[in-house]
């Protein structure tokens, strides 16, 4: 059973006025599970400051007690890299040399932006306790300025691996462009993913303690610690089967190989990324009324 | 005077005509309905494990049952109750936080709350990160923040505290500091839920004055309180809660006389004190 708030005939004259701050509210039970989606849209737009800096503060508390701060930001991902380099080169006795660890980077920093947006995506509901008994306003910033606090993360990694890319010899030219539409594909699907696993995670509690294996295992199914080119046939339709396949070997193609990436890839990222966003919206945005109920 | 209401239907035609002019808040046939597990954290195992049993998982809490209200634009009205009772609950669903089961919650004007300590959501941030983080979720721009941050600050009068945590407040800093932030809010409509008992006895005069000044510009105050003194003192009318249903609406100091004497401990200081 759920139970909503159904907003009628809004007082046009409010500024504020967007189903969550208008002059005039009824607050009625009704079964069916979604508010009118234009207006929830033109409420999250509003308090779009609200996510930025949520998630400016999220970061800066973060490392609030440590002694390296905000060049943790910096070490992690150096750190992260190192391993998987040290693991990848000594268990597969791979010698890729400076172009493969580019790779290797490249493909690590992106996985973790979509990894650490669906890992804190899906605490922020059940985390952000008393936000939510206490103010009414969509519940989907929640989720979604977990992605922006990830983006934040992501952000100086870029310019480690910009370093990495010279140390590489590999080519600088407008194929790199490619780049920017490729993460806002891994973007909106991690998004999706996100507000999916949010809203699951207030039903079962245990999600949050399975994710970072699930993340591990999609991590090692995703052409990043390898090439997607080197994969054995029979394991092809294992790799077609996960939604970020495309996105990364799309990703690795422009980044570490100069080349365009494939139209069909680039579809297929695509519409895995439109399908969970609005997957995980919809279930999100139907589900958020009852979240004050059952937290 | 909340009148309370004798048609216990619902009528859920989107007409405002049927609501009388000056109510600001009217609640018509609420009932509240929690739907909790019996664990305080649904897991996948216990809920295979009952799901095996064939129990179910879903235990009900009926929080407010048939209640009926209409409040005037102006006025204050005084929520006892015991704990428990369906308090808070009530002020969440007229916030438009909690969803009704049944009936229905007419709302005049904007809303602001002061539920149980409100602002401080996160006590790692500073007091001022969580005043701009709530004000921007209650979806006020940067500007108006802005401008209305220096107002909250002074009222609360927490000096250096507003750039600590708010993990190094005291209850009675906390308190103040949501007071603040709600009262600054520029509200239609204000609920305070037991928020004043934490303040120091200057700075629950000061609020009193403040909510004072907010009835004569016809704003609405609901609040939530143990402290019957303040009931009497402030409010213009008063409802007794018992265990979610309607027990008495009615002039305050009728009400605040009828609650003492089922709590059976008579008019004695300590109730009319705040607590």
């Amino acid at each position: 059973m759920s139970a909503g708030v159904i907003k009628e005939a809004p007082a046009p004259s409010s500024a504020r006025d967007d189903g969550f701050s208008s002059e005039r509210h009824v607050y009625r039970p009704h079964r069916a599970g979604l508010p009118p989606i234009l207006p929830y849209v033109r409420a999250v737009w509003r308090r779009r400051q609200f996510t930025f800096e949520l998630s400016r503060t999220t970061l800066r508390s973060s490392h609030f007690n440590t002694v390296f701060g905000q060049l943790w930001l910096v070490i992690n991902p150096l750190l992260l890299a190192f391993v998987y380099f040290l693991l990848v080169e000594i268990l597969s006795r791979r010698n890729g040399g400076a172009p493969f660890f580019a790779h290797l980077m490249a493909g690590l920093f992106v996985f973790y932006f979509f990894s650490s947006s669906v890992n804190q995506g899906a605490k922020s509901v059940v985390g952000g306790g008393r936000l939510i008994l206490n103010t009414a306003f969509p519940r989907t910033l929640l989720p979604l300025s977990s992605v922006v606090t990830a983006f934040m993360r992501f952000l100086p990694t870029l310019a480690i691996y910009a370093v990495m890319h010279a140390i590489a010899g590999l080519p600088v030219g407008p194929h790199l462009l490619w780049a920017i539409p490729i993460f806002a594909m891994i973007a909106i699907f991690a998004s999706g993913v996100a507000m999916l696993f949010a809203a699951a995670q207030v039903y079962f509690r245990d999600l949050s303690s399975f994710l970072p294996y699930v993340t591990r295992i999609w991590l090692y199914a995703s052409p990043v610690l390898y090439y997607a080119e080197e994969v054995p046939e029979r394991f092809r339709p294992i790799l077609a089967l996960n939604p970020l396949y495309p996105l990364l070997a799309s990703w690795s193609d422009v980044l570490n190989q100069a080349q365009q990436p494939s139209a069909g890839l680039l579809a297929w990222g695509l519409a895995w990324a439109l399908v969970a966003f609005v997957a995980g919206g919809l279930f999100f945005i139907s589900r958020e009324r009852e979240f004050a109920v059952r937290l | 005077m909340p009148s309370v209401s004798d048609d216990p239907r619902a009528e859920d035609s989107a007409a405002s005509g049927h609501m009388t002019d000056d109510a600001s808040i009217k609640v018509e046939n609420l009932s509240v309905t929690y739907r909790t597990s019996y664990e305080k954290a649904p897991t996948l195992k216990s809920m295979l494990m009952r799901k095996r049993r064939g129990e179910r998982t879903v235990q009900e809490i009926e929080a407010l049952r048939e209640v009926s209200f209409e409040v005037p634009h102006g006025a204050v009205l005084g929520l006892v109750g015991a704990n428990g009772a369906g308090k808070s609950t009530l002020v969440r669903t007229v916030a438009g936080i909690l969803p009704p089961t049944e009936g229905r919650v007419e709302v005049h004007g904007r809303v602001s709350t002061l539920l149980a300590l409100g602002v401080g959501f996160n006590r790692n941030l500073t007091g001022r990160q969580n005043v701009v983080l709530g004000g921007l979720a209650a979806g006020l721009s940067r500007d108006e923040l802005a401008e209305k941050y220096d107002e909250i600050a002074g009222f609360a009068e927490l000096g250096e505290f507003m750039d600590l945590p708010m993990r190094t407040y005291s209850s009675g800093m906390y308190g103040r500091l949501a007071f603040s932030v709600a009262v600054h809010m520029d509200p239609d409509i204000l609920l305070i839920d037991e928020a004043l008992s934490v303040g120091d006895a200057r700075f629950k005069r000061k609020s009193f004055e403040k909510m004072r000044e907010l009835c004569a510009e016809a704003r609405t105050i609901v609040l939530v309180t143990h402290a019957l003194g303040s009931v009497r003192e402030l409010c213009s009318e008063a409802i007794w809660l018992h265990k979610g249903r309607l027990a008495m609406c009615d002039e305050p100091a009728k009400v605040v006389e009828a609650y003492t004497r089922f709590l059976d401990v008579g008019e004695s200081a300590e109730v009319l004190e705040d607590v």
